[in-house]
């Protein structure tokens, strides 16, 4: 935490939580009875309800956008570059929501949350989520709030296909979608490193087919490996090269299997900060919200079929480096808009920092997003 | 890449659109042209642009602009999606021209093409005469570092037509203040600065 807040930060911040007894019915079949959803807001309502904008997050991160929540945090929300006063999406004129989505680990109800049929954590019996239900469960906080429609919906990676699946579900209720670095589905490749994650995970003889919670302890191992492969695909070659090269921890070779190689030692240190505040029945959770994502699996894999609900205007941005979610899958995005006549824009940043690109101060990456949600506000008059 | 166009140019452009059309501009630069003819013509559509500045300025002025290198094509766009398809003096700075005049008639019903005319009589004078590469008012760049790599005359531009198999519906050559007189109308490839062309398919 700096000494003093930057003017350009929301500040201190403190997240509150929405309680629902209305059952959500999931389209795995299976239903949640009663749930938490925890959120922060920054900004405020104008009094037409019309500046809001609703922030969804990506496979690991969670409704603390921005600011800090005390003077003693280390750093502050996943998306400070993106999120406060007169930055991006400026909250000097509107109004950003944002929750930690349904079967997350962050204070929404997960499978670490106790079961009230049970008194047990949920564990392995926590059904399994999807992208719609996550929507469908966001709708009804915006209800809570009383916002009929959304300025825009905006996200990242997981975080844009949720954008995608709103202006599908609910499209009279967001005038803008904004997706970056996202895919209209994964592929092959992409559900691999997934599975190989959950194998980490599942095989750790910690896991206890996920009810870890019953004998005090935790899948760390599994939850490490997995974190460290996540990364290095949220990582491109060049990246890697620049960061760490053949770069040694030490000046020399000890020929042992301690961390020698600074890109070993980056790995760990990523596997070590995401273990004890991650839920691993999460993890696993959410990379099969990834996984089954796939608006257009019921209109013969047709992605322009299924976008002609889509009444919102879009602006989709990719990444060069990104190859989890490379530009071509956004281009995929952008074609199924614009066979539709929909308004779409569409920018391909030049960025060495592979996926992760979405999270970083990159200056025309913020100043696309920037012009397009300065158009938004207008219409708005926010 | 592309060359400033006065307003008078959009008007002619204007002319030749329907209100209502539907509208993909090549090149579309900060998304003036696009501007102008949502206000003129209430045309819909989307700007074509590779440069970084220009997708931002675009974005913000409310154009649908899309990220895309002309040189690789317009494979993206499916055929007959267009009512026009723009190309406004970005021509001669396209790896082929000959391709992308074909995508272009692939995806719009109508083209539109605007390019600096190089058989105007003072670029012929420059080479013939000062026996040096033309630089002009519309032409500024010296030789080597222009991104002007496939420059061509009205005459050559009504041959590609011609061999594409391109009916070419209207022509216009006008001087640098986009005017138009009976000398240009006589003695076009001498006499015209900028061509512009609509076209479609015979």
């Amino acid at each position: 935490m700096p000494d003093v807040i930057p003017a350009d930060s929301v500040g201190i911040v403190t997240p509150e939580i929405a309680h629902f007894d209305q059952p959500l019915s999931l389209t795995s079949g299976g239903v949640i009875d009663t749930y938490d959803l925890i959120y922060e807001t920054y900004g405020e309502l104008n009094p037409q309800k019309s500046n809001a904008v609703l922030v969804c997050h990506a496979l690991s991160s969670n409704h603390h956008v921005a600011g800090y929540h005390s003077m003693e945090d280390k750093k502050p929300g996943w998306w400070e570059n993106m999120v406060g006063p007169g930055k991006a999406i400026d909250t000097n004129r509107f109004f950003v929501v944002a929750c930690n989505n349904l079967g997350g680990c962050y204070g929404s109800t997960g499978p670490a949350s106790i079961n009230p049929a049970t008194g047990k954590p949920f564990g392995p019996e926590f059904p399994i989520v999807t992208v719609r239900d996550w929507v469908e469960s966001q709708a009804r906080l915006s209800d809570r709030l009383g916002i009929d429609t959304w300025a825009a919906v905006v996200g990242g990676s997981l975080g844009g296909m949720q954008a995608i699946q709103w202006s599908i579900d609910y499209p009279e209720r967001l005038r803008h979608a904004v997706v970056i670095a996202a895919a209209p589905k994964l592929t092959a490749q992409n559900i691999a490193f997934n599975e190989v994650a959950r194998q980490a995970i599942r095989t750790d003889p910690n896991f206890h087919d996920g009810r870890y919670y019953d004998f005090n302890t935790e899948p760390d191992r599994g939850l490490r490996i997995a974190r460290m492969l996540g990364h290095i695909t949220y990582l491109s070659d060049e990246a890697m090269r620049e960061k760490f090269g053949r770069d040694l921890r030490d000046e020399k070779i000890d020929f042992d299997f301690d961390v020698e190689f600074q890109v070993e030692s980056y790995l760990r240190y990523q596997a070590d900060s995401f273990v004890g505040k991650f839920d691993a029945n999460t993890y696993l959770l959410i990379t099969k919200v990834l996984d089954y994502f796939d608006p257009a699996e019921n209109f013969g894999g047709d992605l322009t079929r299924v976008m002609a609900q889509a009444r919102a205007s879009f602006l989709v941005v990719s990444f060069t480096s990104d190859w989890r979610f490379a530009p071509s899958r956004s281009r995929e995005i952008v074609k199924s808009i614009h066979d539709n006549d929909l308004n779409v824009s569409y920018a391909e940043i030049k960025a060495s920092q592979g996926h992760d690109a979405f999270l970083m101060k990159i200056p025309h990456y913020l100043d696309v997003v920037g012009a397009y949600m300065d158009r938004a506000a207008k219409e708005v008059g926010a | 890449m592309s060359l400033h166009l006065e307003r008078t140019d959009f008007a002619i452009i204007a002319d030749w659109i329907k209100p209502g059309s539907s509208v993909l501009d090549l090149g579309c630069g900060d998304g003036t042209l696009m501007t102008f003819l949502q206000q003129q013509k209430q045309t819909r559509g989307y700007g074509i642009e590779i440069d970084d500045d220009d997708i931002t300025a675009s974005i913000r002025n409310g154009i649908n602009v899309i990220h895309m290198d002309l040189n690789e094509g317009l494979s993206e766009f499916d055929e007959d999606s267009f009512d026009y398809v723009i190309l406004s003096l970005t021509l001669q700075a396209m790896q082929s021209p000959e391709l992308l005049l074909k995508e272009m008639m692939r995806v719009g019903t109508e083209g539109i093409v605007t390019f600096p005319n190089f058989g105007n009589w003072k670029s012929r004078l420059q080479l013939s005469l000062g026996g040096r590469m033309p630089v002009t008012k519309n032409l500024p760049h010296t030789w080597y570092n222009t991104p002007n790599i496939h420059l061509c005359t009205i005459k050559d531009f009504e041959d590609l037509c011609q061999s594409l198999g391109f009916r070419i519906i209207e022509r216009r050559a006008v001087n640098h203040v986009h005017k138009s007189s009976l000398g240009l109308k006589l003695f076009p490839n001498l006499l015209g600065q900028i061509a512009l062309y609509r076209f479609r398919r015979a």
